[in-house]
């Protein structure tokens, strides 16, 4: 999400507004009655590279339901939520958008969503036809409300240059945190100013990761206490710290909060970097960068883990047209649209079976790495309101890995915080 | 001469009961055109004034009101009493904002005599280009706060900056400048000075121009040097504008976000892992992440009611103070 800039997003906006206005007077909406689902929907979005992808879905589902029309509406992600928040309250939000983990609790929780019906002859989603984290991700209190678009897992992605220029053979399953520290050590070349790994504090690639593979845990499991106080937890952190500051294979925070880690990699300091799979058509579409890197799972701890997320559809709770509405979600979740997705290249449609066309269209990439990952991924820490102790986690982490604060005197104050954050949300205060 | 003074003083003797009722009754017609240009001035000013009291004044009762609520995230508000203010006495990162505040506040505000001397040389006579210098020394000034700070972003660059490509030119390591806890708020203040420097000087200038040229004329013939007429002329009569610059920079540096929001990293990945931030955040910054992210609006309220109070204070202590260093001529 962090990869695309605000010119690109005020750019897309810009071109956007003139196609949302100009398809604004050809129809309007009709009752529902009559048995007919005839209208107009709004389906909120806020990624400008899957909006091709959206609007070909879009134009498929109105191509066999005549008098119906979807309009793809871009936020860029910087805005999303404080506009949908701002629109759900007002009454105003579109009809179906994008939800993802860190929100959803929130959302569900405020009564903000329409249920999707799970079995019968007008199921909107099927568990079974997707991976059942990403099933149980958008589940609030027994009852599903979201129906899984994508997924992104985790793989580590290297420089094939770096690495023969030092000799040091690629990463592959069989390595182990040892065989990444000791690799990027050697991979470092500080006079060319080439780090052997990024550690920077993203938690998604790295520390949501490196704790499960250390055998630690974010958040308990009934979702009412921090774990960042455990021991395994904190093993799984000081591997990014150590990686900076005891191995000196990674660049400092400071220099990470200047220049990105994914550019870095993209300019060829970094020889490794942990990404999502969703960064892998950014990739692949420079070709230069192309021909001299790939991928390979990520080293394992005490287990193999990949933290797994992934984006879904959900129907606002007041839309006026809640039958079309839940159809267009039946209809993005469905093998067509998964494929169609899958073709465009950015994220990895969530239907089971669906996920090969996004892998073969850049062979290049060994890309079943990230589809493997599902294999031993564990789901994203969610509570009601995560992205409220998910900011004081980063916020508290970044002093540890500054070494401004010890990791235990951070984690100490952060294990706090979150506590204090999951009573509130106990206490309905979220 | 004593004919004349006579007849003046005699006319009110003169006067009959007549001229007295014309009196009462002109008076009368006045009072009533006064009345009805004051109900013309109050209809004028009807349109400005209500826009005043629907866009800014009563926003600022309901923010009032909010933080004494507590706001759920899709609307809905209870009643909490002064709970989220003593939350905020005790909570270490609203008074480290407000210190981080005050610092960039503080550091802002030496920019004011860099304005002076620039509008003191811009005002010499015989110099030539003053009006390209003058442009050169707004630019900032017209220029947005988010244009500003990305550009200053990569000039602070670390690694790739050209700040620190010049320091090492004269064997000097550079730091990285956004991102390091004990320099943030300086190189943070120095693009505040940059932005600020040419609307001061501006005024100044302005100031300096209304100064009239006999009082320097006069200064002179009494022997006073360049030096003694700056500070017994020019100093005590540019006071009025100093205190109007003082006033509204320690304002709009209490109330600074866009610049330093930016300048750190804005919404995006490298401002949470910025191990500067704490040090950089400021009050605004502290409420737009309240209210907008952690969804805490009614404790976002009171962060900016505090504000709000403390720069009503501030502004009234300096009110108060003009008098010992204000003259208006």
């Amino acid at each position: 999400m962090r990869r695309r800039s605000l010119l690109t997003a005020a750019a897309a906006t810009l071109a956007a507004a003139p196609l949302a206005t100009g398809c604004s007077s050809s129809s309007s909406a009709s009752p529902s009655g009559g048995g007919s689902r005839r209208g107009r929907i709004t389906y909120g979005v806020w990624d400008i590279y899957q909006v091709p992808a959206m609007q070909r879905a879009a134009r498929e589902f109105e191509r066999t339901r005549p008098g119906v029309k979807v309009d793809v509406q871009l936020t860029p992600n910087g805005t999303y939520w404080t506009k949908l928040r701002t629109a759900c309250t007002g009454g105003v939000a579109p009809d179906v958008f994008w939800m993802n983990g860190p929100n959803f609790g929130l959302y569900a929780d405020a009564g903000q969503l329409l249920p999707l019906e799970t079995t019968g002859s007008d199921a909107v989603v099927r568990p079974a036809d997707f991976p059942s984290d990403l099933i149980s991700l958008y589940r609030w209190k027994g009852v599903q409300y979201g129906a899984p678009k994508d997924f992104d897992t985790v793989a580590v992605w290297f420089n094939k240059e770096i690495f023969d220029r030092a000799k040091v053979d690629y990463p592959d399953a069989s390595w182990t945190w040892q065989d990444l520290i000791s690799n990027a050590q050697r991979l470092t070349d500080r006079k060319r100013g080439i780090y052997g790994v990024g550690a920077p504090v993203r938690e998604q690639e790295n520390y949501y990761n490196s704790i499960p593979q250390a055998g630690g845990y974010v958040i308990s499991k009934d979702k009412t206490r921090s774990g960042y106080s455990d021991e395994h937890t904190l093993e799984g952190l000081q591997l990014w710290i150590d990686l900076i500051h005891r191995y000196r294979a990674s660049p400092t925070l400071q220099q990470m909060a200047d220049t990105d880690p994914t550019q870095m990699f993209q300019s060829g300091t970094l020889a490794m970097t942990y990404e999502c799979s969703y960064n892998a058509a950014t990739f692949h579409a420079d070709p230069e960068l192309r021909a001299k890197v790939d991928v390979a799972p990520m080293p394992r701890g005490r287990h193999r883990a990949t933290v797994l997320h992934g984006l879904a559809n959900v129907v606002y709770a007041r839309t006026p047209h809640p039958e079309l509405a839940k159809e267009f979600v039946q209809f993005l979740g469905s093998e067509q649209a998964s494929l169609l997705q899958g073709k465009y290249g950015t994220a990895i449609p969530a239907r089971n079976g669906t996920a090969q066309p996004w892998a073969a269209g850049m062979p290049k990439f060994d890309l079943q790495v990230h589809l493997d990952a599902l294999d031993y991924a564990v789901p994203y820490p969610t509570s009601t309101n995560t992205a409220a102790w998910q900011h004081k986690d980063q916020m508290w982490l970044a002093k540890a890995w500054s070494g401004t604060e010890s990791l235990k005197g951070a984690t100490r104050s952060l294990t706090d915080a979150m506590n204090q954050l999951l009573a509130q949300e106990r206490r309905g205060r979220s | 001469m004593s004919i004349d003074v006579r007849a003046e003083t005699a006319v009110p003797a003169q006067r009959t009961s007549q001229d007295r009722l014309d009196q009462r009754e002109l008076r009368r017609r006045e009072r009533r055109f006064q009345h009805r240009d004051k109900w013309w001035g109050y209809a004028l000013i009807a349109p400005a004034g209500i826009g005043l009291a629907v866009f800014y004044l009563w926003p600022v009762v309901q923010t009032v009101y909010y933080s004494f609520t507590e706001w759920g995230a899709f609307g809905g508000t209870s009643w909490i009493g002064l709970s989220n203010y003593r939350t905020l006495v005790g909570d270490p990162e609203f008074w480290q904002s407000l210190g981080n505040t005050g610092i960039y506040t503080g550091l802002v505000l030496l920019g004011i005599p860099l304005s002076m001397v620039l509008a003191v040389l811009l005002n010499l006579k015989g110099l030539t280009g003053t009006g390209i210098y003058r442009t050169f020394y707004f630019l900032p000034v017209v220029t947005m706060p988010a244009a500003v700070a990305v550009v200053w972003r990569w000039l602070y660059n670390g690694d790739a900056g050209i700040l620190n490509h010049a320091l090492s030119a004269i064997g000097i390591n550079g730091t990285y400048w956004v991102s390091d806890p004990h320099v943030i708020r300086f190189a943070v203040a120095v693009v505040g000075v940059w932005m600020t420097v040419g609307y001061n000087m501006i005024l100044l200038l302005a100031g300096l121009q209304s100064i009239p040229g006999d009082y320097y004329e006069a200064a002179s013939l009494d022997g006073a040097g360049r030096i003694r007429q700056f500070f017994s002329v020019t100093l005590p009569l540019l006071s009025p504008t100093l205190f109007f610059t003082t006033v509204l920079s320690i304002i709009q540096s209490l109330q600074v976000f866009d610049l330093v929001y930016l300048i750190i990293g804005g919404n995006t990945q490298n401002a949470l892992q910025n191990p500067a931030y704490s040090e950089g955040q400021t009050v605004v910054m502290l409420f737009f992440q309240k209210a907008f992210y952690d969804n805490q609006r009614g404790y976002g309220a009171a962060i900016v009611c505090v504000l709000f109070v403390l720069i009503m204070a501030l502004t009234a202590i300096q009110f108060r103070l003009q008098k010992r260093w204000v003259h208006y001529a």
